[in-house]
């Protein structure tokens, strides 16, 4: 991560960003309703998109370390940066799975919700921004308090 | 293609609106994982972005670790929410009609500025309390349903699919009990 990125680093971004935001308005991921659908039993379509999305992706995650060594725009080395697993893991996706059933919404998808007009998402996405603050204090005074810990934490 | 009358009966049970606007949806989504990590070598997350835009205000240490990624992630996500606005006004708005796209019956459409728009009737306690929830949970369980659910499944990664079964299961019991409880929509 350098200053001297490529300059089409952030161009390259926003195209990516494009795509995946007109992926999420076209599956309707970008509708709440239609994500509570699938969590009650309505509508199994979600499936198809998550795994969609992860069967394309992973077809590049494996083939683009053969084609290649590095990264053009970045330099960077295709490699799996893999998260560790700890507690946090089951921990934060339960909180994370009550939220998401209660709303039907998650992050990408709210920025996407926005863009279609949902105005209301705002809701939402002030509620991430809260969350996120809170969990980032109280992490960050642990952390503070027990530096040793912080070595260990990495995301 | 089905023919059996049982699987189709199956089927439209089980899909009501049919799957190709997910199953596009989705190659779409995978597709612009795939753009930024041909490119850079980055397998990107959304919900990353809430930290890394917080240290822009908070010197908290949490949000501080970000600095490095937190341009990039807000180019990420401005892309996010055009590429929807970009959807609004051509497939939503009708310009563009493809019969891969099932517009359902969900929420309330109008019109601005000469494109159709969308808007959720989701009850916004729910929206922010449940995105309250989203924005702890996320960040403690190290990603959302991109980062865990598309980049992570998609490297095969063990502690993703955890994540995922995990968040997936909790959802599904707490829609499920919302339902039942009568809260709608």
């Amino acid at each position: 991560m350098s200053a001297d990125r490529h300059p089409l680093f952030k161009p390259l971004i926003f195209v990516g960003g494009l795509i995946f935001g007109f992926g999420l308005a076209f599956s309707q991921m970008a509708r709440p309703e239609v994500v509570l659908q699938f969590l009650q039993f309505t509508d199994f379509g979600l499936l198809f998109v998550m795994f969609g999305a992860a069967v394309v992706s992973g077809i590049a995650f494996a083939v683009m370390p053969r084609i290649s060594d590095r990264a053009p725009l970045t330099g960077d080395a295709y490699e799996r940066r893999l998260k560790p697993f700890d507690r946090n893991v089951l921990v934060g996706g339960a909180v994370f799975g009550v939220g998401w059933g209660l709303s039907g919404i998650c992050p990408g998808a709210a920025y996407a919700s926005l863009g279609v007009g949902n105005v209301t998402i705002l809701w939402a996405l002030a509620g991430m921004f809260v969350g996120a603050y809170l969990q980032g204090r109280w992490r960050s005074q642990a952390d503070d308090a027990n530096p040793d810990r912080t070595a260990a934490s990495t995301d | 293609m089905l023919s059996d009358p049982v699987a189709l009966q199956l089927a439209a049970e089980l899909f009501p609106n049919g799957i190709s606007r997910y199953v596009v949806g989705g190659l779409l989504v995978g597709l612009g994982v795939v753009v930024i990590y041909a490119g850079t070598g980055i397998a990107a997350g959304a919900s990353t972005f809430l930290e890394s835009t917080l240290s822009y205000v908070s010197g908290q240490s949490r949000f501080q670790r970000y600095v490095g990624s937190r341009d990039w992630r807000l180019v990420f996500t401005a892309g996010i929410v055009l590429g929807a606005t970009v959807f609004a006004a051509t497939v939503q708005s009708g310009v563009i009609t493809t019969g891969l796209y099932e517009a359902g019956t969900s929420g309330e459409l109008y019109e601005f500025a000469g494109i159709t728009f969308w808007w959720t009737e989701v009850q916004p306690w729910r929206l922010f309390v449940g995105g309250l929830l989203v924005g702890i949970g996320t960040r403690i369980g190290k990603g959302c349903t991109s980062g865990h659910g598309v980049c992570g499944v998609g490297s095969a990664s063990k502690t993703s699919i955890v994540g995922v079964v995990t968040f997936l299961a909790v959802a599904i019991g707490t829609a499920q009990i919302v339902m039942a409880l009568g809260v709608t929509p």
